[in-house]
């Protein structure tokens, strides 16, 4: 197959490529520059397309750099901003695998005569007995990266190829080194691209958004503390609201970013068994019943139950937990396999 | 074989190579001069023994070649590491030694834009044809400007620009105020004393003239206040420190010596060649925009094309695997392609100059060259047309 192999500088991404050309497919390299403004932490740094470069010039296959900068701008940071002066949660991650890697790559691969685009990602794609696909968790738990993808459906899960997606992140590394690949010690990417360390989220949104000082009340209206930026709030968040010690943990359990009001309560108040999404993306058809949710990167996985109602879809928790703030993505699997996903609207 | 590169990687049959703007193929007779200097010659120039005078001479003798070439005095001649050096040299060694306003076109290349823009200078509008606007700058530079710098033609487009009536506009209105022209892509092609006339600082490249990479030179003229920017050994009549790098200045002056010798007839093949593959393309790829000034205001080798329906990135990969070698706008340091400031200046709309291919053709180019892009560059856009239908 000829395959383009979309590569972040990173150890994964770099392995990725050896085994498809070990594997005796036709590869080329590319590198998505996406964000134009400061990174430290991200994909997109000139250090990281130097490190692809040099993977790609010592495993003798073609490297290219691509600018998708104005449709990062336009789908990713830009519906980033909008969400936190929403006062929403957004995982920008989700969305640029939605629309940068597996849609705007894709479609140019397929222009560029590619049969397939790789990642590095840590998930697998599965193929069922009636020829459907699905993806599912990677190998290695602690890296399972498929909560970030469950945004692929039949189209994209046929064209995509994940190859470090059955291996361990130790086995990775372990095989860049006996390769000698220079990104094999290279650290992980953890953080959101465009969000430096030195200016966090506070400095960029602040640059593109007036982020306002809230109030922060207890349940009776009380005023118990304040924050300096009521959009950076999230639910469920314990620190940074300017409470007094002592007592029972007191947490974000609503966000009033029009009122410029945080209300904080005890953990109970934050419990739901609930959440209703909406941009839902199916892996093979909508698929109501028992599933089990996770609804964040690392979060574990909770017994839940799908109904569909009235165009709405809403998940039903076997127990009560800490409720889902608004944009976060709420991925629906079954066992490893990701049958469905899409952002929480609200309880 | 020793040798540097991947020496693997797959080299597509015989490359067809039209991205002379970005660099030319060194030519036979600069690589010739340059080869005792990279064996049996050595020596820093400015020592006081033999080895020395050697290499000494050698940097001279050069100085004149490129003298002659720009319709300078020899003592004119600053050579510097390339062109950006010298771009910078012009605007902040100027601006050093006689504070002021600074102007330059938005056509600008890099070198010279943010070094203005650094300088908290302006820029000077275009015309469509990418042509500086002789009535804006008329407007805009006043008695007050030190500097004002335009290029004798663009390296995208190709478009040659008035550079004399820019220099009169400015002895009207700034009698004091120097013209710098960066005549780095016009050198190959263009006789630029009649071009250079009213000019006080004159840039220039050894790469894009046949010559080797990591060279060029900055002619100030006499009288020309300028002071330099990297200090150290007083080099280059104290204006550009630094050991000579005498291979590097050897080769940039042989190379001179055959564009002088053979730039007519160069212009009219290449020019011809240009035209035809001009036509081609407009024949074979229906929408296809020729950017720029008429054939006849642009530099010979230069075909800027916008062609819609098409992203510049997508038609660059296929050219480049079927072994055609073009560029589009600027690329930045990680290679990836950005906007074209200098398609924005001109006003071509965003939608078309996502669409921007540069081809451009030097002294190397066959004929086959052209006949192989006006086969495969259709074939390209054909092929992206249809996918994104």
């Amino acid at each position: 197959m000829k395959v383009l192999v979309a590569m972040s500088g990173g150890v994964d991404s770099s392995v990725a490529a050896a085994r498809l050309l070990g594997a005796g497919h036709e590869v080329v390299g590319v590198t998505m520059k996406l964000w134009g403004g400061e990174s430290d932490t991200g994909c997109c740094s000139v250090g990281d397309v130097d490190d692809a470069r040099r993977v790609a010039q010592q495993l003798g296959v073609a490297h290219h750099v691509w600018n998708f900068g104005d449709d990062f701008e336009a789908r990713v940071v830009a519906p980033y901003v909008d969400a936190h002066r929403r006062g929403a949660t957004p995982n920008p991650c989700i969305e640029c695998n939605r629309h940068l890697k597996f849609d705007r790559l894709l479609r140019r691969a397929d222009a560029l005569g590619f049969d397939a685009v790789a990642t590095g990602h840590h998930a697998r794609v599965v193929t069922r007995p009636d020829g459907t696909r699905r993806l599912a968790r990677g190998a290695d738990a602690a890296k399972d990266q498929s909560y970030v993808l469950y945004v692929l459906g039949q189209a994209e899960l046929a064209r995509t190829l994940l190859p470090v997606g059955d291996t361990t992140k130790a086995a990775v590394r372990a095989e860049a080194d006996a390769l000698g690949l220079r990104t094999a010690d290279k650290p992980d990417s953890q953080d959101v691209c465009f969000i430096t360390s030195t200016a966090g989220r506070q400095g960029f949104l602040g640059d593109r958004i007036a982020l306002r000082p809230g109030r922060v009340v207890d349940s009776a209206g009380a005023r118990v503390g304040r924050v300096e930026a009521v959009e950076l709030v999230t639910i469920g968040q314990r620190r940074g609201l300017g409470l007094a010690g002592g007592g029972a943990p007191r947490y974000a359990v609503d966000v009033d970013v029009a009122r410029a009001t945080v209300r904080v309560g005890a953990a109970d108040e934050l419990l739901s068994d609930r959440v209703t999404i909406g941009q839902v993306v199916w892996a093979d058809g909508p698929r109501p019943g028992r599933v089990d949710v996770q609804c964040s990167a690392h979060g574990a996985p909770r017994p839940a139950e799908v109904r569909l109602t009235d165009g709405e879809v809403e998940v039903r928790f076997a127990e009560p937990h800490r409720r889902v703030a608004v944009g976060q993505s709420v991925v629906l699997y079954e066992g490893d396999e990701v049958v469905g996903g899409g952002v929480a609207l609200g309880c | 074989m020793a040798g540097y590169g991947c020496e693997t990687c797959p080299v597509p049959d015989p490359t067809c190579y039209l991205d002379h703007a970005a660099t030319t193929p060194l030519r036979p007779e600069a690589r010739a001069a340059m080869l005792p200097w990279l064996g049996e010659r050595f020596g820093n120039p400015s020592g006081a023994h033999r080895v020395a005078r050697g290499a000494r001479q050698a940097v001279d003798e050069s100085r004149d070649a490129v003298a002659e070439v720009v319709g300078c005095r020899p003592g004119e001649v600053v050579f510097t590491s390339g062109g950006t050096e010298a771009d910078n040299l012009a605007v902040a060694g100027s601006l050093a030694a006689r504070p002021g306003g600074v102007l330059c076109s938005a056509v600008e290349h890099e070198a010279v834009l943010r070094a203005v823009t650094r300088a908290g200078g302006r820029t000077v509008p275009v015309d469509a044809d990418g042509a500086v606007d002789l009535e804006a700058l008329e407007r805009l530079v006043g008695p007050d400007a030190a500097l004002v710098s335009v290029m004798v033609a663009n390296n995208e487009v190709g478009t040659v620009q008035p550079v004399a009536e820019v220099a009169d506009v400015v002895r009207r209105r700034a009698p004091r105020a120097a013209v710098h022209a960066d005549a780095v892509q016009a050198a190959a092609w263009l006789d630029l004393p009649d071009r250079l006339a009213g000019t006080h600082l004159v840039s220039l490249s050894s790469h894009k003239v046949g010559g080797p990479q990591g060279v060029g030179a900055l002619v100030a003229r006499r009288g020309m206040p300028l002071r330099a920017v990297a200090v150290g050994g007083g080099q280059e009549r104290e204006l550009r420190s630094g050991t000579h790098d005498v291979a590097g200045i050897v080769g940039f002056a042989a190379a001179l010596r055959v564009v002088a010798a053979t730039r007519a007839e160069t212009a009219a093949r290449v020019a011809a060649q240009r035209d035809r593959l001009g036509d081609a393309l407009a024949a074979a790829i229906p929408g296809l925009v020729e950017t720029g000034a008429p054939r006849d205001r642009r530099l010979p080798g230069t075909l800027h094309v916008c062609i819609p329906g098409v992203e510049s990135e997508a038609l660059l990969f296929l050219l480049d695997e079927a072994g055609l070698c073009a560029s589009a706008a600027s690329a930045c340091a990680s290679g990836a392609q950005q906007a074209s400031h200098v398609l924005a200046a001109m006003g071509v709309a965003p939608g078309l100059a996502s669409g921007a291919l540069r081809l451009t053709l030097g002294w190397s180019t066959a004929d086959a060259d052209v006949d192989r892009a006006a086969r495969v560059v259709p074939a390209a856009v054909a092929r992206l047309r249809e996918a994104a239908a």
